[in-house]
């Protein structure tokens, strides 16, 4: 699928998320062309950045209407980003229920588009990974991508300080084909963690297509960090590319 | 990996910045996770903070896991160093 033109519109707007809560998000469209599906962007842990932005604008040159919700702007309204996150981090982070509230409130505006073909994919990235399964296994998504998510699988180490849980109980829930994205040389997911995943979607016959990437750990599409892994990266946005196409296009 | 791994404290003491003002901290937060800035994949990151002036109200640091040892062997050598009825 592509956009008419490579020419896109990009704004901060506010959308209503969990709780019919008023928030911040960023939405990023191509002019004009044809119905088309939508993305939802899940931002990583560091919070609503600038290399996120980078992400939803990247989705709408792909041919998508693409959304962020800012996660942390209850905490932090109009804050810089790295502020936010240190807030909302402090105060515990962000509840699963609270995080499904503000993707359903996301997908909802893009299937109100006019533009909108009524196809909603979500995507996310460290944390977020985990977030957009837990969205899959909660609402009514089309496709969904995990980006080195951890705790999708696998017990957090004893004595961890941590307020999240795995997805292990929700997995036979999921709605949505998922895409995985891992690095072999990740801790958190570790390899064993993805084998695990990969089998429980198997027994429970829910579709998924993994790629596991040699010489890369966490984070390797983060181009602003030394995890950056150029080869992992640019062959996991042709797969995300061609999964999207497939469940979203049209 | 997102290690989720925080560990709060009250402080009670000051700090400088933002625009090179000194303001009071009451919180502590120290988390071992991805840097903004340090180029590094993981640090152990501090903010101090006061909560209550909002969440610019910080100054936060980003150390490699070595040096976050060296700094805590360097505080309380200097504690140690100090006549224990000041540091009482």
């Amino acid at each position: 699928m592509l956009p008419v033109s490579d020419s896109l519109n990009a704004e901060t707007i506010q959308i209503s998320g969990h709780g019919g809560d008023q928030i911040e998000a960023y939405v990023a469209r191509p002019v004009g062309g044809d119905a088309r599906g939508g993305v939802v962007v899940i931002h990583h842990m560091p919070g609503y950045d600038r290399a996120t932005k980078e992400i939803v604008r990247r989705f709408a040159e792909l041919g998508y209407d693409a959304i962020c919700p800012n996660l942390y702007w209850r905490e932090a309204p109009g804050a810089e980003p790295d502020d936010a996150a240190a807030t909302a981090r402090a105060q515990g982070g962000v509840p699963d229920e609270r995080l499904i509230g503000d993707v359903g409130g996301s997908a909802e505006y893009l299937r109100s588009l006019p533009t909108s073909n009524g196809r909603v994919g979500v995507i996310g990235y460290c944390s977020g990974g985990r977030q957009s399964v837990l969205a899959a296994c909660n609402l009514d998504l089309d496709a969904a991508v995990d980006c080195y998510g951890a705790f999708v699988t696998g017990t957090p180490p004893e004595g961890f300080p941590l307020q999240v849980t795995n997805l292990v109980d929700q997995l036979p829930n999921l709605r949505a084909p998922l895409l995985g994205l891992f690095g072999n040389e990740d801790s958190f997911p570790s390899p064993e963690q993805v084998d695990e995943l990969d089998e429980i979607l198997t027994r429970e016959d829910k579709p998924h297509e993994f790629h596991r990437y040699d010489d890369a750990g966490h984070a390797f599409f983060a181009v602003d960090r030394p995890s950056y892994r150029v080869a992992a990266a640019n062959d996991g946005w042709e797969r995300i590319s061609a999964f999207y196409h497939t469940y979203l296009g049209g | 990996m997102c290690t989720y791994a925080t560990v709060k404290t009250s402080i009670d003491g000051s700090a400088k910045g933002p625009a090179s003002s000194w303001f009071h901290v009451t919180d502590g937060t120290v988390y071992f996770d991805h840097p903004v800035h340090a180029m590094a994949e993981h640090t152990l990151n501090i903010d101090f903070a006061d909560p209550s002036r909002g969440p610019s109200a910080r100054v936060a640091v980003e150390l490699t896991a070595a040096s976050a040892r060296e700094l805590v062997g360097a505080i309380q050598a200097a504690l140690d160093s100090a006549p224990a009825e000041l540091t009482a």
